[in-house]
């Protein structure tokens, strides 16, 4: 059986024409999101505007008022004007941005997406296909199967769109001509077949003329399948994933005490899986427990247990310190994947292209971090599938599989595993320039202290004393000031003179040289590169501990590298560490926040302490 | 939080997602508030977020031809609902009656000046601010000027053309214009939160909702909303609440959340547009969106 028999057979079983396949109204409380998509001028916007218009679902007189307006300006009338609405659309006869519109069938209520063809506008069409659960997507009979009907085929696979439709429109044009429409059946079949979709249905219509829109063409006797409102009402509609782990980003720590509200309630929305009271939670990448004590809710009965799609807020039994970027997840279920090293499937739509050695910013649930590409492992063109090996950046409208580099761990899945939190988006110069799926957690330098420093938050006994009670008290945010330099640099003479005049002004805070740790916490490791590692990590161990207690600690280490940091920042909250470079040469490849010149040690005291005062570990009074 | 979620739930939750999105990236947050039924559920959809509290300021441009009704409202849930409340307005407009209704300009030109420009300037600090004070009941001259650099907006996609086309965080340039031919992508769950010196963003909680929707929504919520959207007796009633001048109230006999419900879905509203009693969109051939290129809510 060829492919078109296989369509027409499934579609001629599934339904009679015109019947709708459930006629309760009461699941029209339903409502399904759905993209339109395919090349510039194949009509997408006609479909959807003579949908519109043949299913009486315009408001009254707008189609009269598109009428008299095209007659004004002396144009030829178009269904498209309905969605089109800018005045640069209009003028151009083309789609700029998506526009949402309302509908609804006897089943349910849709939003539909009307995604503009041009390749121009891309950014625009995966902003539509991203919020949508199926699409239609429209091939032009005459021109035939171009270049963004496949790259937007392949972009709906990669933004898991799984339900999808084909629509070839214009069949009046090539005289109803069944050949045609199978010739495209088979082109494009073969292609969805390569980007792993499987289409439901292609469908025969002219859009200009209503033919199988909302009703049956005349024209089109040989096609039995459905029309495309049969096609959209043939979509199901996806439950959340409440069978998968339980993963929720936390998006804030809320507690409005001023309005005398003594709740801590961690919020966000739940992306997989559900959750109960009672509950044993694990937060990633910290690795920190505790127990869910209470759902809250405003104006909502709450009962103890909350599923996929919501967006909730929690108490805790157990108070710990957790802040935005972290995973909640269920203890006896599948953890997330932690890592600084991800191979990922992204595309690209910047106009500069995404290069090798410069810095962006990647945003992963609720995390954002600076992240860098490692290496680019393919470079695909979108709309023809042809790999290069060996480049080292990606285009615009490039899709790429690349190892990326975080500048710390985060949390996530793998696609495979749970498609919700395998999405990032990469930011540069303020905008959103490409966004794509975690592909791999790859393993990272980093993985054996991670682990270790996950069970030692897993099994941290809380203080009753919250860390925002001690900085009250304290006046003073906990921070590691790492100040390192050159051997000969006056990194300690500057340590010791910070502590003097923060101790003066009423902080507390503790020097800590190196020393201080290698001949003590060290004494049973050798002093040698390959115990390096080790050493750091015991120094991070300890000044955890200090944090902990609510101390600003600086710490004096010469030539600290890059790793070292990585490893520090493994086992101390990154954003409390500040790294300071005394001395005009930075001789390692560390990234600091400060860079101290050589010289008067007074003058770098003060700088660093206005530093500290502009990153609000300290306060600067008015 | 375990039953399946109803087209409301589905919208309900995603517009507490980008408010709590909003909250958690923009330091100088504010949220508009109309009066009307869309804003007035953006209110209440913050009080869902935030569970019970509103710790956003609330703007309201004060055209000075709102009808009295309304103001009244608005002080009495502020003071309720404990809420920032601070207004802005155009005075040097209103003193010297460049408006429509005294006759000064016509109504595109009013709405700049009373609405977009009184935003603008409202919004940036450059204007006075007045905040309500919750002991003395009574608005005071606000003494911080800082410029908002998030505002929260209660735009709806099926309002008109221009705003179907809108993003969920909605750049403007530093002077507030809005290039709607070139907008940032938005995938997923993550928005345009990082911005430019100067500019600023808008985001819309609402887009996804119809006008059908906010009132199903208020039904099921039991929201309390102005009277004017009811019939009192006349046979008219308020569909959308404007200034008095350019807002026409329709002919229906709705008197409560259930009518016009119904009246929406299959009544004598089902395929008329909300916006049709309000005379500024038809006094420019391409709607509303020049107006809002500018910097219009
Ligand atoms: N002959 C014929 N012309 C059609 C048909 N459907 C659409 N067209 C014409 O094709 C042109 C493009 O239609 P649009 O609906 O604007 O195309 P589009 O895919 O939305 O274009 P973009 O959004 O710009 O990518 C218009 O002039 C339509 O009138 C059809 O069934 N038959
Ligand atoms: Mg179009």
């Amino acid at each position: 059986m060829t492919l078109t028999e296989a369509c027409h057979t499934r579609m001629s079983s599934s339904i009679a024409p015109h019947e709708p396949l459930v006629a309760a109204p009461a699941a029209a409380t339903q409502r399904m999101n759905i993209v339109i998509v395919g090349h510039v001028d194949h009509g997408k916007s006609t479909v959807i505007g003579r949908l519109l218009a043949d299913t009486h679902s315009l408001p009254e007189g707008k189609l009269e008022q598109i009428r008299a307006q095209c007659e004004l300006n002396s144009k030829p009338f178009e269904y498209a004007f309905l969605l089109d609405a800018l005045k640069d659309e209009q003028a151009q006869g083309i789609t700029i941005d998506a526009a949402r519109v309302f509908f609804k069938s006897d089943l349910r209520h849709y939003l539909i997406l009307d995604a503009p063809g041009h390749i121009e506008f891309l950014k625009n069409m995966i902003t539509g296909a991203a919020r949508a659960e199926a699409a239609l997507l429209v091939i032009d009979a005459a021109e035939g199967v171009q270049e963004n009907s496949r790259r937007h085929g392949y972009m709906v696979s990669l933004l898991g769109i799984k339900q999808l439709a084909v629509v070839v429109n214009k069949m009046d044009l090539v005289g109803w001509d069944r050949g045609v429409y199978d010739g495209i059946v088979r082109e494009y079949g073969a292609f969805l077949e390569q980007v792993g979709i499987r289409p439901a249905c292609f469908i025969p219509v002219s859009a200009r003329g209503g033919d199988n829109i909302a009703d049956r063409a005349a024209h089109l006797a040989w096609y039995q399948g459905p029309t495309v409102l049969n096609a959209l009402d043939q979509f199901h509609s996806e439950p959340p994933p409440i069978a998968l782990p339980f993963r929720m980003p936390v998006q804030d720590v809320y507690k409005f005490t001023k309005q005398g509200d003594d709740r801590r309630i961690i919020a966000g929305t739940i992306d997989s899986g559900a959750v109960s009271v009672g509950d044993t939670l694990i937060f990633y990448p910290s690795g920190k427990k505790s127990r869910l004590k209470s759902i809250e809710a405003f104006n909502r009965p709450v009962d103890g247990r909350a599923e996929a799609g919501w967006a909730v807020g929690f108490t805790l039994q157990e108070q710990i310190y957790i802040t935005r970027g972290e995973v909640a997840t269920v203890e006896s279920e599948a953890r997330p994947q932690v890592t600084t090293r991800l191979r990922v499937s992204l595309f690209w739509l910047g106009k500069e292209p995404m290069v090798k050695r410069k810095e962006y910013l990647l945003k992963l649930g609720t995390a954002r971090v600076t992240a860098r590409i490692e290496e680019v492992l393919r470079v695909m063109d979108a709309s023809t599938l042809d790999a290069t090996e060996q480049r080292n950046s990606v285009q615009r409208h490039d899709v790429a599989e690349c190892v990326l580099r975080l500048d710390r761990a985060i949390a996530c899945d793998v696609a495979a595993d749970i498609a919700v939190t395998s999405r990032f988006v990469i930011v540069d110069d303020y905008e959103i320039r490409g966004g794509g799926i975690v592909r791999e957690a790859m393993p990272d330098r980093q993985t054996a202290v991670r682990d270790s420093v996950m069970l030692r938050n897993y099994k941290w006994e809380p203080s009753i004393i919250q860390p925002e009670h001690r900085a009250e008290k304290y006046n003073q945010k906990a921070a590691l000031i790492l100040i390192t330099g050159e051997h000969e640099s006056d990194r300690k003479g500057v340590a010791k003179a910070l502590e003097g005049k923060l101790f003066d002004d009423g902080k507390v805070v503790y020097f800590l040289g190196i020393g201080n740790v290698l001949y003590g916490v060290d004494a049973d490791i050798e002093r040698k590169q390959e115990n390096r590692l080790e050493h750091m990590r015991r120094l991070a161990e300890v000044a955890n501990l200090m944090l902990d207690a609510g101390i600003i600690l600086v710490v004096a280490a010469a030539e600290l590298t890059q790793d070292d940091l990585e490893v520090i920042k493994t086992a101390v909250q990154p954003d409390w560490i500040e790294t300071v470079w005394a001395g005009d040469n930075i001789t390692t490849d560390i990234a600091c926040d400060l860079q101290l010149p050589g010289g008067a040690v007074p003058e770098a005291v003060d700088r660093l302490k206005a530093h500290l005062q502009d990153k609000g570990v300290i306060f600067r009074p008015w | 939080m375990a039953e399946t979620m109803d087209h409301l739930d589905q919208l309900e939750n995603r517009s507490v997602h980008i408010l709590r999105e909003a909250y958690a990236n923009f330091k100088n947050l504010g949220m508009l508030w109309s009066i009307g039924k869309d804003s007035t559920v953006l209110l209440w959809l913050a009080r869902k977020a935030f569970f019970g509290h509103v710790p956003i300021p609330l703007i309201h441009i004060d055209t000075s031809f709102k009808i009295p009704e309304m103001i009244e409202y608005r002080d009495r849930l502020a003071l309720e609902w404990n809420l920032t409340m601070i207004y802005g307005q155009n005075r040097e407009a209103l003193e010297e009656k460049r408006t429509f209704p005294d006759g000064g300009v016509d109504r595109i030109a009013c709405c700049k000046a009373l609405k977009t420009d009184a935003l603008k300037h409202t919004l940036s600090g450059e204007w006075p601010r007045y905040r309500l004070n919750h002991t003395k009941k009574t608005y005071e001259l606000d003494r911080n000027t800082e410029a908002f650099t998030g505002v929260i907006v209660g735009a709806r996609a099926d309002e008109e053309g221009s705003r179907s086309k809108e993003r969920y965080f909605s750049p403007r340039n530093a002077q507030s214009r809005w290039d709607v031919g070139d907008q940032p992508p938005e995938f997923w769950n993550q928005f345009k939160t990082e911005f430019a010196p100067g500019t600023h963003l808008r985001i819309h909680p609402l887009l996804d909702w119809t006008e059908l929707n906010i009132w199903e929504y208020i039904r099921r919520e039991s929201i309390p909303t102005v009277s004017l959207y009811y019939d009192q007796g006349t046979g008219k009633r308020y569909r959308s609440l404007g200034c008095y001048p350019c807002t026409h109230a329709v002919d229906s006999a709705a008197t409560g959340v259930d009518d016009i419900i119904l009246e929406l879905r299959s009544g004598k509203f089902a395929n008329i547009a909300e916006r049709s009693g309000r005379a500024q969109d038809k006094a420019d051939g391409g709607g509303l969106e020049t107006l809002r290129r500018d910097g219009y809510m």
